[in-house]
């Protein structure tokens, strides 16, 4: 039996090298492309007719369009307007990653540690940028809570240092090991099936649970990572 | 596992900055303006909507209004109107009384003058029979010849002293 595993594997398509790097096209880069062409032929297609009365799918462009800026409205305020563009590409490209990826025989590019890392570092100092771009130097009092008595600053200030640290590292792994998590469980459950023959219906009733719990999961990561960002920036913007 | 593989790495990084600044710049300048664009025309359209609603029912209101006011200054006209009939009814009908009264009492001053005429015409014609009457009795009881005019004066000295 394959290991549940293998569904990970990185398999070289076309494979490139330019200045000694590899930049070969894999299954990974092939669906990071099907996501970024099924997001944009979604909006695209969904406002084509532009209509007053929105059909199916221009209601679903319109309900994600406004699902984002309600959410970086509420959370960043009027000043993340900027970032909106972004933090709404960054949310379906994850959604998009997540639920492509529990289709069968689909690769789901958001379960690699690197993937999640690179999005959470750029939106880490990407935050910090705009935080010192906005308030200089002023911008490292929000290392020591306001109100705080002044002899605790040798506790508090590496606390909060740390934990601002570790955010990228908690952004990525978040969302790393629930994809790897789930995709790894419904692939053990999914050999059970196949080994306990006509007993595999229990194994198969739970995988079907599953499954639904994964497309919660898909989507509520994608939320999460958005939602988190909007408060980082939130933070970077009005300082505590 | 996998993951862990770092020779890995470059081609995903590379993948993933490619197809995320490309999703990016899709999002950014097509899909999000389009989709601003579709639910501001809405939102434009709602708002003239509504607007225009409120322009024809401000327009509603005036015309009502002004139904009101000219049916109040119709009312007014009508009752002025009425009034000045009356008046004017009242005043020829005074004039028309007054008139008839005046022409009642012309006639009223003729009968009585007529009257008036009569009854000195009756008197004298009592008093030349009453005087005739005395002349011919004094004739006759006491044989006197009375002329007619002291006949007629004493006539008239008896009824004066009588009335």
């Amino acid at each position: 039996m394959a290991s549940p595993l293998q569904q990970f594997e990185i398999k070289t398509i076309a494979a490139a090298n330019i200045g000694g790097v590899n930049v070969s096209f894999t299954n990974s880069s092939l669906f990071m492309v099907i996501a970024i062409t099924a997001i944009t032929a979604f909006l695209l297609l969904g406002v084509r007719k532009r209509a007053l009365v929105p059909g199916r799918l221009q209601s679903m462009a319109e309900l994600m369009y406004e699902f984002v800026a309600g959410l970086v409205r509420d959370n960043v305020g009027s000043a993340g307007r900027a970032y909106f563009p972004f933090i709404f590409s960054l949310f379906m490209f994850i959604l998009f990653c997540n639920t492509i990826g529990l289709i069968p025989y689909t690769f789901t590019v958001t379960s690699h540690i690197i993937v999640t890392f690179a999005l959470a570092i750029v939106v880490f100092i990407g935050v910090t940028i705009v935080g010192i771009a906005k308030h200089g130097m002023k911008w490292f009092s929000y290392f020591f809570p306001p109100g705080a008595p002044i002899y605790m600053a040798p506790l508090l200030v590496p606390i909060e240092v740390l934990s601002y640290l570790a955010r990228p590292v908690t952004l990525a792994l978040r969302l790393f090991a629930n994809m790897m998590a789930g995709h790894t469980m419904l692939k053990v459950f999914a050999g059970f099936v196949i080994a306990l023959g006509v007993a595999g219906v229990a194994p198969l009733a739970i995988l079907i649970a599953l499954y639904m719990l994964e497309l919660i999961v898909a989507v509520l990561q994608a939320f999460v990572f958005a939602i988190l960002t909007c408060l980082y920036l939130h933070d970077a913007l009005h300082l505590h | 596992m996998p993951q862990l593989d770092v020779a890995s790495y470059a081609p995903q990084l590379v993948w993933l900055v490619i197809s995320f600044v490309l999703l990016y710049v899709l999002m950014a300048r097509v899909a999000l303006p389009r989709i601003a664009d579709v639910l501001e025309e809405r939102s434009r359209r709602r708002e003239d909507n509504l607007a225009k609603a409120e322009e024809l029912e401000k327009e509603a209101e005036d015309v009502s209004a002004a139904y009101e006011t000219a049916l109040a200054e119709a009312r007014t006209r009508a009752q002025a109107a009425l009034a000045k009939a009356q008046d004017a009814a009242k005043t020829s009908a005074e004039a028309k009384v007054a008139e008839l009264d005046k022409a009642l009492h012309a006639r009223t001053r003729e009968a009585e003058a007529a009257i008036a005429r009569a009854r000195e015409s009756a008197l004298g014609e009592a008093a030349a029979i009453a005087a005739d009457v005395a002349r011919m009795a004094a004739q006759k009881v006491a044989g006197l010849v009375v002329d007619e005019a002291s006949a007629r004066a004493a006539a008239d000295a008896a009824r004066k002293a009588r009335a």
